[in-house]
């Protein structure tokens, strides 16, 4: 992949990465902020998410929302919060750009003068029902927050979700809202990237004239955090939930974004459950249909990682019995290592979901976030060939090692979520889980 | 350079736009080919296209379109479904099958080095399907499992209980999974018969478009499918529209769902079809009503009070008249008001407060000016021409898209809202803990509340 870019670091730090693409006559404005759930601490989660609803209700010189004038301009536009950054992004027509950068430097600048507490407390209930809707109401909806809570210590990062607690969400402050804003929304802890139809050097003098003049701001502190401590001995868990069918959850922790072993674990979810002819679809789905639906995936983030393996039991089964099947395919992965046949798919999908990635320019995902993901995660925005390459370099020994080493029988959390009353489908010796 | 913030910068010369050129044959056996060159990414992509979606199950037999698209990749021509899904991911294959009311999607696309071996398998999975009854019955219970499911999906259930009362007696009254009376009920010979019927090459469109020339990409096309020859029982028609059904007598149901977190709504009536010639001005009104965020029913409902994560509205125009609805999922305490509020937006805009200037021309600059961007990958062009071929647009619809939007007028929006929308005729359907939010249910004043059953 041939993806020219460059980039600028502005005297205030901002980070401005510009990629042409000519295509279709639209741009994208991508800003990544360097904070997200991991900046929390316990009795605090949820505000980096918080926040970022408030980024979009108005700034001092614009202060009647942001999306009136970018939708009416044409343009599609979002944000998004994870544990490890904050994305704000618009895909604009051309003639619109300026306007973006108006706005995107506005928020960035001068938020604080235009937030009320009315703002902040429509958001708040906003946000309390965007969990309702995504995570309360929704069948499984709080197995993540199971699982996160028993794989890392209460004082790590990555202990709550992003969306965080319904009672930390009801007690933050306007004031929080201040410290965080200065803490974390400088430009020398932000990634600007326009990915599109522009001249660069046209482009880039817009971006200095508008974010050139904002204050740098002191640097961001440093996450601090233990490693997760290491799980010695298999840890049960049981949630009964409003669910008609068990799903049986198994995690382990797993090395962070790009790190060594990272790619050779996302081809070992890739060789277990991705598509039909996955050893685990065949065997758990096809031929004993004992499971209706199963997955696996290497979450990488920039502190560390976890795999799962999730397998929903068809009625009548129970997650004992999935578990004995899911652990007999592991441990055979393990022994034996993927097959020429497995590796030649692998390595196909990884090549092709590469590509189906950077079609687009903006959005959620497309050229722009990727640019702005290297050169926050690496300080290396041209690492597209050595990304594809981790995938190229993947030896069939190299996955069996890493099955080994990281998904180890003793080593993991068994999550058995069970429809209400039902204890009984979960594996044994399975400890009550308290989330809400 | 000090930069004005006084006011927002002006929006610069609106610039040119060449929509991709579409190229269109026509193959001895009657299969349409049309075809679009993109070649930002090494890949390529097919789209089939069958025009025959889950309004032609048979009224006993709901769900029968959606499981035989859902066999088509359960093994086809020599290969089992082991080794279709072996030879899938060895090209790099992403798979996907899509069935609505109007229409059954299959779309392949793979690196394009391999567009070949992608061409024949898709070819196989639509022509040659193997169709046992070992793997009928598997995924028989698969959907029976997913149906078992949806009793916890209060979005599934709100969009079947509200096709139910919408639609009784008519093809669009279900969702496309059908129900477990009809599965079980299903033999894999109507499966089979229902596929010869229906599956023609003179019914079909294929698109292909991607990084190849239109030569190339009809070649792939020709190569694969051109050996088609249809069955005779596919001559008839498989399609039945009757006419929309009159409005339900009732005009609220509740499904209980005990200590539900939010209450799932729907709101409307049965709408229009996709040959009205309304169809622009009826854009433009669902813009400023619910179509996006500044929308006035988001703006309401989330912005001001704070009762949802978002609230839309929309025109499903289909082949018969599709339902017209507002859909949010709401704070279970503020159902009653969020109600209100929401009957409030549809009426208003029809009169009392009708579309203002500033309001039509957000809507239209919204999708006119942001009309490109639906055209920048081949999967998105491809999607687009089906739409064109599937309710047979004119070849010039996308480039006359953009001024028939800038003709609309205040007038045509409060027109169309008066003509579309119709308060007398609004069923509210709503999933959530009756015990929270029956007791205030006389304030809509909506009469008699049906009981919908949960399962």
């Amino acid at each position: 992949m041939n993806i020219p870019f460059t980039r600028h670091r502005l005297d205030n730090g901002l980070d401005v990465l510009i990629h042409e693409d000519h295509g279709c006559p639209i741009v994208a404005v991508n800003l990544w902020y360097h904070v997200g759930s991991k900046n929390e601490k316990p009795g605090r989660t949820g505000f980096a998410h918080l926040f970022e609803h408030l980024m979009f209700e108005g700034s001092q010189h614009y202060d009647r929302g942001f999306f009136q004038p970018l939708q009416e301009a044409g343009a599609w536009l979002n944000g998004s919060t994870n544990a490890d950054r904050t994305n704000y992004w618009e895909v604009v027509p051309r003639n619109a750009l300026e306007l973006a950068i108006w706005m995107e430097s506005d928020r960035m600048g001068y938020l604080l003068p235009a937030l009320t507490d009315a703002k902040f407390e429509t958001q708040r209930e906003v946000v309390l029902n965007e969990r309702r809707q995504n995570y309360e109401n929704r069948p499984y909806g709080f197995a993540g927050m199971a699982l996160v809570g028993a794989l890392y210590q209460p004082d790590h990062p990555y202990h709550w979700l992003t969306i965080g607690a319904a009672e930390d969400i009801r007690a933050a402050r306007l004031d929080d809202v201040r410290a965080f804003f200065q803490t974390y929304y400088r430009p020398r802890n932000a990634s600007l990237t326009l990915a599109g139809d522009v001249n660069t050097s046209e482009v880039l003098a817009m971006a200095t004239d508008y974010f050139g003049g904002l204050d740098a701001g002191d640097e961001a502190p440093a996450v601090e955090f233990e490693p997760p401590s290491r799980i010695s001995s298999e840890t049960r868990l049981i949630l009964e939930d409003r669910v008609e069918l068990a799903r049986l959850y198994i995690a382990w922790h797993s090395p962070p974004l790009f790190a060594a072993d990272d790619a050779e674990l996302d081809l070992v979810a890739e060789v277990l459950a991705s598509g039909k002819t996955s050893r685990l679809y065949r065997t758990l789905v096809y031929e004993e249909r004992m499971a209706t639906e199963i997955a696996a995936s290497q979450n990488s983030r920039e502190i560390g990682g976890f795999f799962q393996v999730v397998a929903t039991a068809a009625p009548g089964r129970t997650l004992a019995q999935l578990e004995q099947a899911l652990a007999r395919a592991l441990a055979e992965f393990v022994d034996e290592g993927p097959t020429a046949a497995e590796m030649e798919r692998c390595l196909a999908q990884a090549e092709a979901n590469f590509i189906y990635r950077l079609q687009t320019v903006g959005g959620f995902g497309g050229k722009s976030d990727q640019l702005n993901a290297y050169n926050m995660y690496l300080g290396d925005p041209d690492f597209f060939d050595r990304d594809l390459a981790r995938y190229r370099h993947v030896t069939p020994e190299g996955m069996q090692r890493v099955a080994r080493e990281w998904l180890r029988p003793d080593g993991r959390i068994v999550l058995s979520v069970v429809p209400k009353g039902r204890a009984d489908l979960a594996l044994d010796r399975s400890q009550p889980v308290a989330v809400s | 350079m000090a930069v004005d913030r006084s006011r927002l910068p002006a929006l610069g010369p609106e610039p040119p736009f060449r929509f991709p050129e579409i190229r269109r044959r026509t193959l001895p056996n009657g299969l349409a080919v049309w075809t679009v060159e993109q070649h930002a990414v090494p890949l390529i992509s097919f789209l089939v296209l069958v025009p025959v979606g889950a309004a032609a199950d048979p009224p006993d037999r709901p769900g029968l379109a959606a499981i035989t698209s859902d066999m088509l990749d359960e093994g086809c021509g020599d290969l089992s479904v082991i080794e279709l899904h072996d030879a899938l991911g060895r090209i790099g294959g992403h798979l996907d099958a899509e069935i609505g009311s109007d229409a059954t999607i299959v779309t392949l696309t793979s690196l394009a080095r391999f567009a070949g071996r992608g061409a024949a398998l898709l070819a196989d999975m639509l022509l040659r399907p193997r169709l046992e009854a070992r793997d009928f019955e598997r995924v028989r219970e698969l959907r029976l499992n997913r149906l078992t499911q949806i009793r916890d999906m209060p979005p599934a259930l709100a969009d079947r209980a509200f096709a139910q009362l919408l639609y009784p007696d008519h093809p669009y009254g279900h969702l496309p999974i059908g129900t477990e009376a009809s599965l079980r009920a299903m033999a894999l010979s109507e499966i089979g018969a229902f596929h010869r019927a229906t599956f023609a090459p003179s019914r079909i469109t294929v698109v292909a478009s991607g990084d190849a020339t239109h030569e190339e990409l009809a070649g792939l096309v020709n190569e694969a499918f051109g050996g088609w020859v249809g069955d005779p029982s596919s001559a008839a028609d498989p399609r039945r529209l009757p006419a929309a059904p009159p409005s339900p007598s009732g005009r609220i149901a509740v499904l209980h769902r005990p200590d539900a977190a939010q209450s799932e709504l729907r709101v409307g009536h049965v709408g229009v079809s996709r040959a009205t010639p309304d169809y622009h001005p009826l854009l433009v009104l669902n813009m400023v009503l619910g179509g996006q965020f500044v929308s006035r029913v988001n703006m309401k409902l989330r912005e001001e009070k704070g009762y949802t994560y978002g609230a839309r509205t929309s025109f499903d125009f289909r082949r018969g008249p599709g339902p017209f609805s507002l859909q949010a999922s709401v704070q279970s305490e503020m159902t009653v008001d969020a109600v209100l509020d929401a009957l409030s937006e549809l009426r208003d805009i029809r009169g009392d407060r009708p579309v203002s200037k500033a309001e039509l021309e957000t809507g239209r600059a919204a999708l006119t000016r942001g009309y490109p961007r639906n055209f920048e990958t081949a999967e998105q062009i491809s999607r687009g021409a089906a739409q064109l071929a599937l309710y047979g647009l004119p070849d010039d619809y996308f480039s006359t898209f953009v001024p028939k939007v800038l003709a609309v007028t205040e007038a045509d929006v409060t027109r169309v809202a008066m003509e579309h929308i119709d308060p007398s005729r609004l069923l509210t359907v709503i999933v959530g803990d009756r015990d929270k939010i029956g007791p205030s249910l006389p304030r809509l004043n909506l009469g008699v509340v049906t009981e919908v059953p949960a399962a």
